[in-house]
């Protein structure tokens, strides 16, 4: 699977957008040109009208993404004053508390566990569901719409579904187990509330991986396929010999993508759901920015968990560029 | 994209008798995404106290119809009337997906087209902004936007989330990749910059700006931190966040309605999906160019 245009899109929906555009700019960088940008050889003369075409998009960059981002480094070095007069500089002081607090690390792990979970669950159900739907029966189109539309619904909509599903008193589910003996509760047990928005975050993620996953089978030669055949590979064997390898960089791509998705764009699912409860059992890392600081107003603190996470963008960012760059050179 | 899914797939069976696992599988996963629909769909349909002592029935009931008109108009207990939340949600998914389109279009043209000076300065600095979510810098963002007053606004709703880097990025490429020839000969037409961006470079890009229009428009509607931390007002809340309010008064909840706004919010993104399928999953996927 090569890189294009389609793998920029499929990153514009994941906020922190970054497993396409490293693959996008790899392709653009091509190798052995000592890492410079692809170009047109014929372009405009001026300067006037590009400069004021690329304004714009500079100006919101500059106000609401750089200046917010400065910001946010700034803050998470200062404390404010008790008597709400201004803030003082503390240097580190900030991230030295953030790390000495085992609720934060403990939040750090659970948020580990969390993206784990969601990527894994979200993406095996998604690549059972491609390598059947690459088979030719009948109604293929027709299950493809019926599994791609989930696609449309915002996570914190999965969360009000799963509720009618989940819920202890009005979900379908949740009643059941209530009256077969079971105490299903997830705003009393932790460890269900946690399942719970998983389970809602996962389902919400099966449609994107599907689309990938299946796109990624297609591209398979049919010819390598066929010889597998004919050397013998069948169901299993023919996944784990031949499929399997041969969708590795789909794969990994999308780990990527779920990660960053379980990590970020899962704050509605988990608010609606649970708001981070209950005793902090669903309180993940980016819940807990929004906590702090926007119920509890703690400007320093909040800002300097804003910039763990930065950092944390930062290396998945780098990772997936070592990757990719490992894969180009080979 | 759809068509060419039609005309491939791995055929293990050539002729002979229907392959029921993939069936079986397949029709699995339908019902288990169907399924919340479907119970929403049902629920909306049924007295409110029922669904509030579990006796949901998968049943609907056609003379419970009535629930929507009344979720449309008045709303339900912890929001105002939906018809209003739907022209918000609608008016920020339209400006974010319209907006985002028009910007990149514009910024990656003159950083394909021309060489200006700080070009590299400029595409970085757009570049740049993926790493930074909203999700990562809420506190100052919020501050910056106290600065602007854009709280409680719809400016302020819809403008910051304009920018964007992996709209530019994608333009960046397509442009870079079209034929010289395409450029030279409208050079010899006499047609400048801004007429060769209208009439010829825009045209050519309408499969991407299509599949990109699906991917924004959804993003758009299913904001929900943002609108979170800059909208307090109710008037201007969005489907998304009023559903997630209803939900929230969990124990005077009028359910049926409750589930009537969730197919109504559920219908817009829904139908911009489907609908416009096979640009959207070529647009997604494609990796020929």
């Amino acid at each position: 699977m090569g890189a294009g245009p389609g793998l920029v899109l499929g990153h514009a929906f994941a906020t922190a957008g970054l497993a396409t555009t490293w693959r996008a700019l790899s392709h653009a960088i091509r190798p052995g040109k000592s890492g410079k940008l692809m170009e047109r050889r014929t372009v405009f003369r001026g300067w006037a009208l590009p400069a004021l075409l690329v304004l714009p998009q500079l100006l919101l960059t500059v106000f609401f993404f750089l200046w917010p981002a400065g910001e946010a480094i700034w803050y998470s070095t200062t404390v404010q004053d008790p008597f709400g007069q201004g803030s003082v500089f503390v240097g580190l002081a900030n991230f030295a508390e953030l790390f000495s607090d085992p609720l934060y690390l403990q939040s750090i792990a659970r948020t580990a566990f969390f993206c784990a979970a969601v990527a894994a669950l979200s993406m095996s159900s998604a690549l059972l569901l491609a390598l059947f739907a690459d088979h030719k029966i009948r109604g293929r189109g027709v299950y493809r719409t019926l599994l791609i539309w989930p696609y449309a619904v915002a996570p914190a909509m999965s969360a009000v579904l799963w509720l009618f599903i989940l819920n202890p008193r009005v979900g379908l589910f949740g009643r059941w187990l209530n009256q077969h003996g079971f105490n299903w509760d997830y705003h009393i047990y932790g460890g269900e509330a946690l399942l719970m928005v998983i389970l809602a975050s996962a389902w919400k993620q099966v449609s994107y991986n599907f689309i990938f996953f299946l796109a990624g089978l297609q591209s398979i030669p049919r010819a390598v396929l066929e010889a597998a055949a004919i050397d013998g590979a069948r169901g299993w064997s023919l996944f784990r010999a031949m499929i399997f390898p041969l969708l590795a960089p789909t794969t990994f791509f999308l780990l990527v993508v779920n990660l960053v998705y379980a990590a970020f764009d899962t704050f509605g699912t988990i608010w609606a759901l649970t708001g981070g409860g209950p005793a902090q059992a669903t309180d993940t890392l980016v819940v807990r920015v929004y906590r702090d600081g926007v119920v509890n107003q703690d400007l320093g603190g909040s800002s300097a968990e804003s910039v763990v996470l930065m950092i944390a963008v930062i290396a998945l960012t780098a990772v997936q560029f070592r990757f990719l760059g490992r894969r180009n050179t080979a | 994209m759809i068509g060419r899914w039609r005309q491939r797939g791995t055929s293990r069976r050539h002729g002979g008798r229907p392959d029921y696992l993939a069936h079986a599988v397949l029709a699995l996963g339908v019902v288990l995404f169907a399924l919340p629909v479907w119970l929403v769909l049902a629920g909306s349909t049924q007295d409110s106290g029922a669904i509030s002592r579990g006796e949901l029935s998968l049943l609907p009931n056609l003379s419970g119809l009535g629930i929507y008109p009344h979720v449309l108009l008045h709303g339900a207990a912890g929001a105002g009337p939906v018809w209003r939340m739907l022209l918000i949600s609608f008016g920020m998914a339209m400006s974010i997906a319209v907006g985002k389109i028009v910007i990149s279009i514009l910024s990656a043209y003159a950083v394909a087209f021309f060489r200006f000076p700080f070009r590299r300065t400029a595409f970085w600095l757009i570049f740049i902004t993926l790493m930074l979510p909203v999700e990562v810098r809420i506190i100052p963002t919020y501050a910056v936007m106290a600065d602007f007053g854009l709280i409680n606004s719809f400016t302020g709703l819809t403008v910051p989330l304009i920018a964007s880097a992996t709209a530019t990025l994608l333009f960046r490429q397509v442009f870079v990749a079209l034929p010289d020839e395409l450029f030279e000969a409208a050079r010899i037409d006499g047609a400048g910059p801004l007429r060769f961006l209208w009439s010829i470079v825009i045209p050519v890009s309408a499969a991407n700006i299509a599949a990109l229009f699906v991917i924004l428009f959804v993003y758009g509607w299913n904001q929900y931190l943002w609108p979170l931390l800059v909208a307090t007002d109710p008037r201007l809340d969005t489907i998304v966040i009023g559903i997630v309010r209803m939900i929230g008064a969990e124990n005077q909840t009028e359910w049926n309605a409750v589930m009537a706004t969730a197919v109504l919010a559920l219908v817009p993104p829904v139908a911009v999906v489907i609908l416009m399928q096979r640009w959207f999953v070529a647009g997604l996927t494609d990796t020929e160019k």
